[in-house]
């Protein structure tokens, strides 16, 4: 029998959407997944490389183009390996099994006398004059897969450390990035944004504009869409910044502080929703914890202001964008402008790293929307940092309060999540969630509010519900339908905060207990691999039951295993605290089955780590009659003078699964550090981020 | 009518005529002479994803007036190595595969450049100190810190001279 297909090869089984043999001795591999600084194209080229006989030098990858790629829907939740590469392994599986078929015709063997090396037909292990672009004319791709070939487990690729594809036209200057884009007549445009959703424009001092740019520009108006086009860059963004104050708007509706931290979201309008066991009253002879967690509002915060391209011409609309997916994009930017999909093609080129939904899909959307204003021009939009930090989707603010009854012996026997937060799914996709579409005269409905269920990974509950061995657990979700700002997906969505909860909450539950944290986990804990990532990190890290607490020098442990069915990460973090928070060391143990690419992996781990590092000790977005976060001033990140030593080892590898690791460090970091500076000061903190007023704060209350 | 500014980008001559007097000098490396590897992050001389070499110097070029480097010699990403002959600094950070974007790099190894130009054997500290002008969101810190040490043992050792 044949075994299921993995979900992108069922929704796109024909073959000749995941490769071709277009050129003698080279291959080209098809994805949907788009290269987000992850590495993911190379892990692709790996995996074909393994699944075809063929050597990585062979293969091309070419990813994210709505004309000839596979519709992967959104590169996110690291579902790329986990999903996308196992989609990919199987196509390759199937076209290999189809040249082999081939070459026995051709040869008048039988096939399991052949054998494929560097992508050439073997028979009886000498060599034949077939190879896959001798047969390619012979073989029909346009066939579907069907899960009768099996993909090979005799890796060559797959788990060796290779060195990224990517990085080294980014190493010397080449140009890597959709900023780097120069077309033929190209125009460059910034779009003078509505201040907010329902702005309406009063008045525009066109005259003034005109003059602060100090060479030829253009205005470009549809309702309260308002651009600026020009042939130089500098005279565009000049007018862009004279517009700020050139442009008067009504109708003006901006955050304001009361409306900055997570508690405000406790008393909004929300739908309820529930996952878990039905409520039950505490059983006789078990005490109470309730603890409430929070963190505020994140931005991505990514290195480049966001950029996109488009060119109409002849009826067709191009446009070149660095979002997390074109398809959907494609979608929505249809809905929009009202042309049809057919007539659109939208091509992924690379940007900075996005962590998650951040302006790229409304950059795109801009140069869209002008293109159609002037045909025939290709124009580039690339929005300003201020503009970036002010408008990109924010990370809702949250606020996850914990209840649990507890045992004689102090283990949690009833354990609730309960959880305010806006939406985490606030993509363009199943609407037209596009800035620029809201300021046109008509814009296409909204999508009624939601966010992501459960059985897709949760949004706002994403590792809300422990994994730990509970009897009775639950999630009371208090979906908040309107939010100060904009908010949608950031790298790994509601698991941060709630694993920031529940992580400190079990440090919390083993100090009443009196037990060490890391044996208080193993106590309750029957999952296997999670008990290894814990007891690995914790013997990385030397650690003491015995530390003394509230010496300044602190150590924290947290676990999680990624929506409870991606990586497992355990994370030990040593820190001391002054005046500030300085972290020295962490430790990282994974478990991320099958690795494609160990060092890529560990990169993106480390990089997940020093992420949320940034997220606890430093950022939250900040009201004040506008979004005052608005540069890296205000909006500082970690510097590199700040970033500890992060020694991680990678254990079962060779587990024939391989587990999403993109976004598996980010909880249990957040939770380590939360539980070490509770070790260092003997205060719990449970609200982020941890600033230095939070801290004195802290320390002043106890 | 513009007034020509000549200065020396990555050991060539070059004269600008730009059409209006403050254009920053990144607007001209990227869009007059089409050197695309000087990022542009900011424009508020924060995040240093533009850094470039002014006569041996690390400064930001996003909001640096044309006019100021008149008679200059400015160094780009693209002036230190190719992939054929790369600079060691290029070299280290292609053996740590130290980056994850990758946006942030070109201006990081400029200021590397000039750190190892002055002081040849930094400690991780003094290299962290030194691109603390440079932001990196990804988190590459480690891998970039160690790429740099191992590019400064790299040419104590004779690379690149």
């Amino acid at each position: 029998m044949n075994a299921p297909l993995p979900g992108p090869l069922q929704d796109n089984p024909r073959l000749d959407r995941w490769l071709a043999f277009a050129a003698p001795g080279q291959v080209t591999v098809l994805t949907g997944r788009v290269e987000l600084g992850q590495g993911v194209l190379t892990a692709m080229a790996q995996i074909a490389a393994d699944a075809l006989d063929v050597s990585l030098a062979r293969i091309t990858v070419r990813s994210g183009d709505t004309a000839v790629t596979p519709n992967e829907g959104y590169t996110a939740g690291s579902q790329s390996i986990q999903s996308g590469a196992m989609a990919l392994r199987q196509a390759c599986a199937e076209v290999r099994a189809l040249f082999m078929a081939a070459a026995a015709k051709k040869l008048g063997c039988n096939a399991s006398a052949l054998t494929i090396r560097d992508g050439a037909v073997l028979r009886d292990g000498v060599p034949t004059a077939e190879n896959y672009w001798t047969l390619s004319p012979s073989v029909n791709l346009a066939v579907e897969a069907n899960g009768a070939a099996m993909a090979t487990t005799d890796f060559t690729a797959v788990g060796t450390s290779t060195a990224r594809l990517d990085l080294p036209d980014k190493i010397f200057g080449a140009p890597a990035f959709i900023h780097d884009m120069r077309l033929d007549g190209m125009r460059h445009a910034r779009v003078v944004r509505q201040p907010s959703l329902h702005a309406a424009i009063e008045t525009i001092d066109e005259a003034s504009l005109k003059r602060a740019a100090k060479a030829p520009v253009e205005i470009v108006r549809n309702g309260n869409f308002l651009a600026i086009v020009g042939d130089d860059e500098t005279a565009v963004e000049r007018a862009a910044i004279a517009a700020l104050t050139a442009v008067r708007w009504n109708n003006v509706e901006q955050p304001a502080a009361s409306q900055q931290e997570a508690g405000w979201l406790l008393q909004r309008p929300m739908i309820d929703i529930r996952y878990g066991a039905p409520e039950a009253p505490a059983a006789p002879g078990t005490t109470r914890f309730d603890a409430t967690y929070s963190r505020g509002y994140l931005a991505h915060a990514s290195i480049s202001p966001s950029c996109g391209l488009a060119v109409y011409k002849d009826g067709h609309l191009t446009v070149w964008t660095h979002c997390q997916g074109v398809f959907p994009l494609r979608g929505a930017l249809a809905r929009t402008l009202k042309l049809a999909p057919e007539n659109m093609t939208v091509v992924h080129v690379q940007g900075s790293g996005c962590y998650g939904h951040n302006g790229a899909d409304d950059a795109a959307a801009d140069a869209a929307i002008i293109a159609m204003h002037v045909p025939g021009a290709p124009v580039r939009v690339r929005w300003r940092r201020e503009e970036e930090f002010v408008y990109e989707p924010k990370t809702s603010a949250m606020v996850v309060k914990v209840h649990a009854h507890l045992d004689a012996d102090g283990t949690p026997s009833d354990w609730t999540a309960e959880i305010w937060s806006g939406t985490h799914n606030g993509r363009p996709g199943s609407g037209a969630n596009l800035l620029g579409a809201y300021a046109l005269p008509e814009h296409p409905p909204d999508p009624p509010p939601g966010d992501v269920p459960e059985s897709n990974g949760g949004g706002a509950t994403r590792n809300a519900e422990p994994l730990y061995d509970i009897p009775q657990k639950r999630i009371l979700q208090h979906l908040v339908t309107e939010t100060p700002v904009r908010v949608s997906s950031l790298r790994g969505l509601g698991a941060m905060p709630n694993v920031f909860a529940l992580e400190c909450a079990i440090d919390e539950l083993a100090e009443r207990a009196g037990r060490d944290p890391v044996d208080y986990r193993l106590s309750i804990t029957s999952d296997r691999r999670a008990r290894a990532v814990i007891e690995k990190a914790a013997a990385m890290a030397n650690w003491r039951p015995d530390a003394p607490s509230g010496s300044g020098i602190g150590r924290g442990l947290a676990f999680a295993r990624y929506k409870n069915k991606a990586a497992y990460a355990a994370v030990v973090v040593e820190l001391e605290v002054g005046d500030e928070i300085r972290l020295r060391h962490v430790w990282c143990a994974t478990d991320a089955g099958l690795v494609v690419n160990p060092d890529g992996a560990i990169n993106q781990l480390e990089g997940g780590i020093i992420q949320s590092a940034s997220w606890v000790l430093k950022e939250q977005v900040r009201f004040d009659g506008g979004v005052a976060s608005f540069d890296w001033q205000t909006y500082p990140v970690l510097k590199f003078s700040e970033v500890p030593e992060i020694d991680i080892e990678l254990i079962n590898t060779r587990d024939p699964v391989p587990l999403g690791v993109g976004e598996a460090t980010a909880g249990p970091t957040a939770a380590a550090i939360g539980n070490a500076v509770s070790h260092a000061l003997g205060i719990r903190i449970r609200d982020l981020p941890l600033t230095r007023e939070r801290l004195l704060a802290a320390l002043l209350r106890d | 009518m513009m007034q020509a500014f000549e200065f020396e980008v990555n050991g060539k001559r070059v004269s600008v005529t730009p059409s209006i007097d403050d254009t920053p000098l990144l607007d001209v490396l990227r869009n007059t002479l089409g050197l695309m590897g000087t990022r542009f992050g900011c424009g508020l001389e924060q995040c240093g994803c533009c850094m470039v070499l002014i006569d041996g110097q690390p400064e930001k070029s996003c909001a640096k007036p044309m006019w100021s480097v008149a008679g200059k010699s400015v160094t780009t990403i693209e002036g230190l190595g190719t992939s054929e002959a790369p600079h060691p600094l290029q070299q280290a950070f292609l053996d740590e595969q130290a980056g994850q974007c990758g946006y942030c790099l070109s201006g990081i190894i400029v200021s590397a450049k000039a750190l190892l130009d002055k002081n040849p054997a930094p400690t991780r500290a003094e290299i962290a100190a030194a691109l603390d002008a440079n932001i990196c969101r990804c988190g590459s810190h480690n891998r970039i810190l160690r790429a740099v040490g191992k590019a400064a043992a790299m040419m104590r050792n004779g690379a690149g001279r």
